[in-house]
């Protein structure tokens, strides 16, 4: 224990400050009203779901949770079950095998829900595109609120993506339909 | 056909690692996968090729590897009768290979007891076989029935826990399904190709050059092991060699990706018995390392830094040092954390005897990488097959016996230690020098073959070029489907809590099998 305290205390506290939301990453209108994204962005819980990746991007989802970008003391923590969830952080190109488990799972997920897409794959299938295998960005299968491109984005871009996600659209834009009801656009 | 003739029938491949290649048939082919097991030997690979356009037939190739190094043996497979004699009676790990290739091909291992499908689920359906050069990539079918037959266990008091494919954590999707009775499993069966994205349908007619973006995200966490393997592979079949600098600066970042997702592993290993602690401190090292990365070579995992021909970025002397000071720190603080986590009485309660895969079965299976050096597999390609530049490094092979998940913790701290000693090492011996030399030309129907000990185990890329230096087929070979068949053991009798810490003992890749 005496060994633990002390590596603890020669540690150090590693947090750093969080990036700022940035409207350019935003996909859609903004579906969620300023009123409860107020009180979600104080305890978001997130389900994450590989669609299909190459799990580079996982890679820097498990970076939020290190110490550096702490990512629990900004009140966002990740969840078991997409029933506890208030978004989901999704990842891919959506492979068609997952196409059925993805699209339950953002059923499972309650109303009102936010979905981030992260990564070139999500935001536009990236290098492996739509193919016999493939539905490409998440978008043709499920509504989605902000995309994070890169390959795969930093744990910062995806902190940021979040954040957006959660605060108030700051050129207010008008809502086309209720929450989520859209039909995502070619999707099979 | 005796075992020995082959490296003086079969001409061998060009290029860094020792492989030949012969054209066999079905008599001589099982024959030599016998010799290969009684000589201690395994398979690596096993996979077909739709060769219909070139010369009417289909082929099976398989990549076995014993003490000379690899043997690569080619099956031609009649294109009306699509058959192949089973090999999973010699090499269990066959199995789950020949029912890919059954899927993706319509190349059908007869005399197995296992015709269920593999790869395919209901996107598609059983009738077609994306990797007939007939399929067209952009075919769409409506999604169908998936049906697939697990096995069922019964008996008084067995009931199944579903899992997946949409798992509780940030990890991959995959099935699995625990028949158990009380809280102890009796079995564990495993439903994979979630992620199925049909990447070696992408790779048909890319150049050369376009794959190595590709061969890099076959599975993330290797990026540098596909990347470093599939360069080895356009290099062999274009007879290029890369400048001395360009191959050190490859090891030295295998060697940085192993350390990275060791100390990714040790920490969720120390999270996943209960000290959160450890997961703490390993993710800043990890940290450290990554950011490292980042400003030294512009990519945080090393992504698409290996080029067919040579490496894409450089280091300078301030860069030497920044690695020598980052590596004293991570050696020091690993060094503690090993103290802390030896010590630990509620961690080593959860680690020893837990998930034990026992070296008899362990060679049986054909467990490989760092779960099978655990079991006392002594197989490290760096070790017995080196190339530049671990033939002048003098890779120490770090191996157990005990097969539990202790042991694979241990060799993960160990392997670390080995990794330091070797970046060190390359640090000081870095040759000067050009970073890339100029690709040859790929002579139609030749095979290339690379082959790498990644973090995980042996990556093989193998590469049948196509006309203008394009691709024509290529398949891409993940240590973990050797492993993953092995985990449905480690669990047997062990109970359903601990399957998360054995699973992250081994942590095999879904995607790089899924394809
Ligand atoms: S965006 Fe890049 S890192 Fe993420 S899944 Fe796609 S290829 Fe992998």
């Amino acid at each position: 224990m005496y060994q633990i305290i002390r590596q603890i205390l020669r540690t150090g506290i590693k947090t750093e400050a969080p990036p700022q939301p940035e409207d350019a990453l935003r996909n859609e209108v903004q579906q969620i009203s300023a009123q409860i994204l107020h009180h979600v962005g104080r305890a978001l819980a997130i389900r994450h779901v590989d669609a299909g990746s190459c799990n580079g991007c996982e890679l820097e989802i498990h970076c939020l949770n290190n110490a550096y970008y702490n990512i629990e003391r900004l009140g966002i923590h990740f969840v078991a079950s997409p029933r506890h969830a208030d978004m989901l952080l999704v990842t891919g190109p959506v492979s068609r095998h997952m196409e059925i488990a993805l699209k339950r799972t953002y059923d499972a997920t309650p109303d009102p829900k936010l979905v981030v897409a992260l990564g070139d794959c999500g935001c536009d299938g990236g290098i492996f595109g739509e193919s016999y295998a493939s539905c490409g960005k998440i978008a043709n299968v499920i509504p989605v609120d902000v995309i994070v491109p890169g390959c795969p984005p930093t744990p910062t871009a995806i902190l940021q993506g979040i954040l957006t996600a959660v605060s108030s659209c700051k050129t207010p834009q008008v809502l086309t339909s209720g929450l989520h009801n859209s039909k995502p656009s070619g999707s099979s | 056909m005796r075992l020995d003739d082959c490296t003086s029938l079969f001409p061998k491949l060009p290029g860094a690692m020792p492989v030949w290649h012969g054209i066999v048939n079905e008599k001589d082919l099982r024959e030599l996968c016998e010799q290969i097991l009684q000589s201690g030997g395994k398979l690596v690979a096993l996979w077909g090729s739709d060769e219909t356009g070139r010369d009417g037939h289909y082929a099976l190739h398989v990549g076995l590897v014993s003490a000379p190094g690899m043997l690569v043996l080619t099956l031609p497979v009649d294109h009306e009768k699509p058959h192949f004699p089973d090999l999973s009676d010699i090499f269990p790990a066959a199995d789950r290979m020949q029912r890919a290739v059954a899927d993706m091909l319509g190349l059908y291992p007869s005399g197995s007891g296992n015709h269920r499908k593999w790869l395919r689920h209901a996107a598609w359906p059983g009738n077609v076989h994306p990797l007939r050069k007939s399929f067209d990539i952009a075919t769409h079918f409506p999604i169908g029935e998936d049906n697939y037959p697990f096995v069922a266990v019964t008996g008084h008091g067995v009931h199944e826990i579903a899992v997946g494919p949409v798992h509780a954590g940030t990890i991959e999707p995959g099935h699995f399904r625990f028949s158990v009775v009380g809280e102890r499993v009796l079995k564990l069966e495993e439903r994979l190709g979630y992620k199925h994205k049909g990447i070696e349908k992408r790779f048909e007619d890319m150049t050369l050059q376009q794959g190595a973006k590709l061969a890099g995200r076959i599975s993330g966490d290797t990026t540098v092991g596909y990347a470093w393997a599939y360069a080895q592979a356009v290099e062999s079949i274009t007879c290029t060699t890369p400048p001395p600098r360009a191959l050190w600066l490859r090891a030295l970042f295998l060697e940085l990706e192993r350390m990275l997702n060791h100390l990714g592993d040790l920490g969720y290993l120390g999270n996943d018995a209960a000290l959160a602690f450890g997961f703490a401190q390993f993710w800043i090292l990890k940290e450290d390392l990554l950011r490292m990365n980042g400003e030294l070579f512009g990519h945080r995992y090393l992504m698409d830094i290996i080029i067919p021909g040579g490496v894409a970025c450089n280091l300078d002397n301030a860069g030497l040092l920044r690695i020598a000071e980052t590596l004293r720190h991570i050696e020091h603080e690993t060094a503690i954390l090993k103290g802390i986590y030896d010590e630990h009485a509620g961690m080593q309660d959860r680690f020893l005897t837990t998930g034990h895969v026992a070296s008899d079965l362990a060679a049986k299976l054909g467990l490989t990488g760092l779960a099978g050096r655990a079991s006392g597999q002594a197989w490290d390609a760096r070790a017995q097959f080196p190339c530049v530049p671990y033939d002048q490094l003098d890779v120490y092979m770090v191996t157990h016996r005990n097969g539990d998940v202790a042991a694979r913790v241990t060799m993960r701290f160990e392997e670390i230690a080995e990794s330091i000693r070797l970046i060190r090492q390359i640090l000081k011996q870095l040759p000067a020098g050009e970073l890339l030399s100029p690709v040859g030309e790929a002579i139609e129907g030749n095979m290339g073959i690379g082959w790498v000990e990644g973090w995980r185990g042996e990556i093989l890329v193998a590469l049948h070029a196509g006309k203008d230096n394009r691709i024509n087929r290529l398949h891409p070979h993940d240590p973990s489907w050797q492993n993953w068949p092995v985990l449905e053991h480690a669990i047997m009798g062990n109970i359903v809590p601990d399957f998360p810490l054995i699973n992250k003992s081994f942590n095999l890749s879904y995607c790089g099998v899924d394809l």
